[in-house]
């Protein structure tokens, strides 16, 4: 097989990387900035961080690992990418140091100031991320202002960090936001109990129809704002990608109304999913395209590793990517009771 | 200052802060992975107690390690876009190879084994602190694989504006790397015996919980004085491992100026950069270098003068870094032998001079682990890969001064305060002592009276068919 063939493979595995990580990550991220709104008591609060505690640090590997994708597959690629939005990342990396700490030192002190502190870290931090994700793909659709020459290699930008919150950004940092937002309450909702289970099943279903409006909103907006549609124009079936995205959202209120939460919460997975692919697959090739010079988009073709590097990193997918799922389905089924409050009251391990 | 310097400063900080924890990490995992062993194994309620007292002080210290880390992973784009572009082609195999193979299990298995006290059977949660500390351990040799690659670049070939990587096997079996991996490892399995040691005598001097920590002191003595040992041997291969393959590094270490046959050991000097040469040598040990190098007790050593001033390292910073790094690590093999034979003794509890050197000794092998980076890092100055791309061009283009300083400073503060936070916890715990009711982890966990059942035998499978699958 040749170059190409492996740097399509690693277009597809790149795509499934952010894809799995934003449906894992995504309910941590939700329950996290909707803690407040969800958990009226002390021990609701701790019900719900460890709803998310014997997964969370599992789920945020994936981002780790879509980044050595991206660095070890496209080099260039991950680092201009990295390099030219540095500030942005910057932000999304403390919050991600802090959302992970708060986890793991809030119950440590029983102290209602210190746990009032960390409360407000978990917000912050899990609603900031939701937003810049959305921010930095929602600017990756569109393109970013870099002018790269490959042959000389002079790589200039000429954005800043204000640049990218335009319209376009923000209303896909917004969609985001509420995608993420109707997952943790779908997630909270299905493990936990009593008046909180309640709670969060409401906030599901009075979130849809925001969500559903951002989500017809984006899609429009999404056709003069980027190429995105070039390739489904190009091969209509293609167009099965986001039509199964569209009918998952319509599916996850009809579920949810029903109050069959967990084949709701199912469907948010694939509504996030299929998301990812539909964006992933307008990119194609480019990993991130140029808005202001066609000829300095990054594809796969010209910032990839060499064949060996990438028949290497082929054979190590494929041996664990499988094996990481196969356990990580194996602790779900572990940790997959509903959780309430005598759960963490009195238990030493809890968060 | 400039970007080259600035971006140089935050990677050594937020690195260094990095391996504050990573170490403890390290060797605390497997300690307490031990414990939990002997507890399934002889059924001996203090080895539960033990699992559970040291295993909290090492998630709150894991806690940092975990994120700090992320930083490490995204600054080589976000600081380096010039070496990230440069040489990813070699270097970005390893980082998404730790992830995938090592990340996933730790942190998965570090979930289960937090979590799952009540949820699967003793010998599955045993497997999963196993599983878990195996994973920390694999991400350091693999990132040591990566860090060795840019001490002594192998497998590659500069092609296509690039370093390309053309024989795998030979990055993934580079001799520095596998050098530098024992020789790290077994620092933090030394550290982290110390720190047992040091918490141990802080209680023993309060005459708390005798029991427990004595046994917790002896076994970490043990394992204090072997790793210790074991640090001193890997450190004289990588000495050698150095001298053959960055002689400017080599030099730097021992300030050795001039190239000569035969070149003895000062054990005092005192290096003079301006007139290159040293200001002090006294008490020379004759041909000690030489042979402590090449194991020739007339080999020679290429001295500084040998490399143009534009491609020596800082050599006053790397001599006294390895100087401390050595001076530590010796003061380490003496204290954890003395704690051998002292905590054997009847009378140990009465030796409080000892116990109260080895509780305030903790932060000695944290010292000597941050010496030990910079001599590795600041010795490979000028080059960022050595002899292949030199760190000043390897900083990324569009980067502004103003953004790196302001990153620098985000980093500091944000740092500053989870570091105090983190160790104000870890001191608390450690004070705090073991939990003194073992009742209250029977009856909240059921863990100690719940026989294995079958559908926990049921899990184990689970396990089991995973780890042969791996």
């Amino acid at each position: 097989m040749d170059l190409s063939v492996f740097q399509i493979i690693w277009f597809v595995l790149w795509g499934v990387l952010w894809a799995v990580y934003f449906m894992l990550d995504g309910f941590v991220l939700g329950t996290g900035f909707l803690s407040g709104l969800l958990a009226k008591t002390d021990t609701e609060k701790r019900v719900l961080i460890n709803t998310v505690g014997p997964v969370w640090d599992g789920n945020e590997v994936w981002l780790i690992t879509a980044g050595g994708a991206t660095f070890a597959a496209f080099p260039t690629t991950y680092a201009l990418m990295f390099s030219n939005l540095y500030s942005a990342l910057l932000l999304l990396l403390f919050a991600m140091i802090v959302r992970g700490v708060s986890f793991e030192f809030r119950s440590k002190l029983d102290s209602p100031a210190w746990r009032g502190g960390w409360d407000m870290a978990i917000i912050v931090s899990s609603f900031l991320p939701a937003l810049l994700f959305g921010v930095a793909f929602g600017n990756i659709f569109k393109g970013i202002p870099m002018k790269n020459d490959f042959a000389t290699l002079n790589f200039s930008y000429d954005g800043t960090l204000i640049g990218l919150l335009n319209p376009y950004g923000l209303l896909t940092g917004v969609l985001f936001v509420l995608l993420f937002a109707v997952h943790g309450s779908l997630y909270a909702a299905i493990k936990t109990t009593g008046e909180l289970s309640t709670r969060a099943a409401g906030l599901a279903n009075r979130l849809w129809l925001p969500l559903l409006a951002v989500a017809v909103a984006f899609l429009g907006y999404t056709y003069p704002a980027t190429r995105l549609y070039d390739n489904f124009l190009k091969a209509p079936v293609l167009l099965i990608i986001p039509i199964i995205a569209v009918v998952s959202l319509l599916l996850v209120k009809v579920f949810a109304a029903k109050g069959a939460l967990h084949n709701s919460f199912l469907f948010s997975c694939l509504t996030i999913v299929f998301v990812v692919f539909t964006g992933v697959t307008g990119l194609f090739p480019n990993l991130i395209p140029s808005n202001i010079d066609p000829a300095s988009n990054l594809t796969i073709f010209n910032s990839s590793s060499s064949l060996l590097t990438l028949q290497i990193m082929t054979v190590v997918a494929l041996i664990f990517v499988p094996t990481v799922i196969a356990y990580k389905i194996w602790v779900y089924r572990i940790f997959r009771a509903r959780i309430s409050g005598e759960d963490v009251i009195g238990n030493p391990e809890a968060y | 200052m400039n970007v080259v310097t600035l971006s140089q400063l935050q990677f050594a900080a937020t690195g260094m802060f990095h391996w504050i924890f990573v170490p403890l990490t390290l060797g605390l995992s497997i300690m307490t992975a031990w414990m939990e062993t002997k507890y399934v194994t002889t059924g001996d309620e203090t080895w539960l107690r033990m699992t559970k007292f040291w295993g909290k002080l090492f998630l709150i210290n894991f806690a940092l390690g975990v994120v700090t880390g992320i930083t490490m992973e995204f600054q080589f784009g976000m600081n380096w876009s010039e070496y990230s572009r440069y040489v990813g082609d070699i270097f970005g195999a390893p980082l998404a190879i730790e992830a995938t193979l090592a990340f996933f299990l730790e942190s998965v298995f570090i979930g289960v084994w937090i979590f799952g006290w009540k949820k699967i059977s003793r010998k599955a949660h045993m497997i999963s602190i196993w599983l878990a500390a195996g994973a920390t351990n694999v991400s350091a040799l693999i990132i040591l694989l990566a860090n060795a690659w840019m001490q002594k670049p192998v497998g590659y070939v500069l092609r296509n504006n690039r370093a390309e990587m053309n024989d795998f096997l030979a990055v993934l079996t580079n001799p520095y790397g596998w050098i530098k991996f024992t020789h790290t490892l077994l620092s933090g399995y030394a550290l982290a015996a110390f720190v047992v040691m040091g918490v141990s005598a802080w209680h023993l001097l309060r005459k708390n919980e005798s029991a427990f920590f004595k046994r917790s002191f002896r076994l970490a003595a043990v394992w204090g004085f072997v790793a210790s040992i074991g640090v001193a041997v890997t450190g004289d291969f990588h000495a050698v491992e150095i001298a053959r393959t960055q002689p400017s590094k080599f030099a730097a270490m021992e300030s050795q100026w001039e190239t000569k046959r035969g070149v003895g050991m000062n054990l005092l000097l005192l290096p003079d950069v301006a007139r290159e040469c040293n200001s002090i040598e006294q008490l020379c040990v004759p041909n000690a270098l030489s042979f402590l190098a090449f194991k020739d007790p007339n080999a020679e050593i290429k001295g500084l003068k040998e490399f143009p001033k534009e491609l020596r390292p800082p050599v006053t910073a790397t001599f006294i870094s390895f100087r401390l790094m050595v001076g530590l690590g010796t003061f380490m093999i003496l204290a954890s032998l003395a704690g051998i034979i002292l905590s054997r003794r009847q009378n140990f509890e009465e030796q409080r001079w000892f116990l109260k050197l080895m509780a305030i000794a903790i932060p000695a092998p944290y010292l000597a682990e941050q010496f030990g980076w910079l001599v590795a890092e600041l010795g490979r100055q000028p080059w960022i890969v050595y002899g292949v791309l030199k760190t000043a061009d390897a900083v990324s283009k569009s980067i502004s001064t103003t953004q790196v300083a302001l990153s620098l400073l985000g980093f500091t503060v944000l740092y500053g305060l989870l570091g105090a936070i983190d160790i104000f916890l870890l001191v608390k715990h450690a004070k705090k002592g073991p939990d003194k009711d073992l009742s209250a982890i029977i009856n909240v966990q059921g863990y100690l009276v719940t026989p294995d059942a079958p559908q926990t035998d049921k899990d184990m499978a689970g396990i089991i068919n995973v780890q042969g699958r791996a």
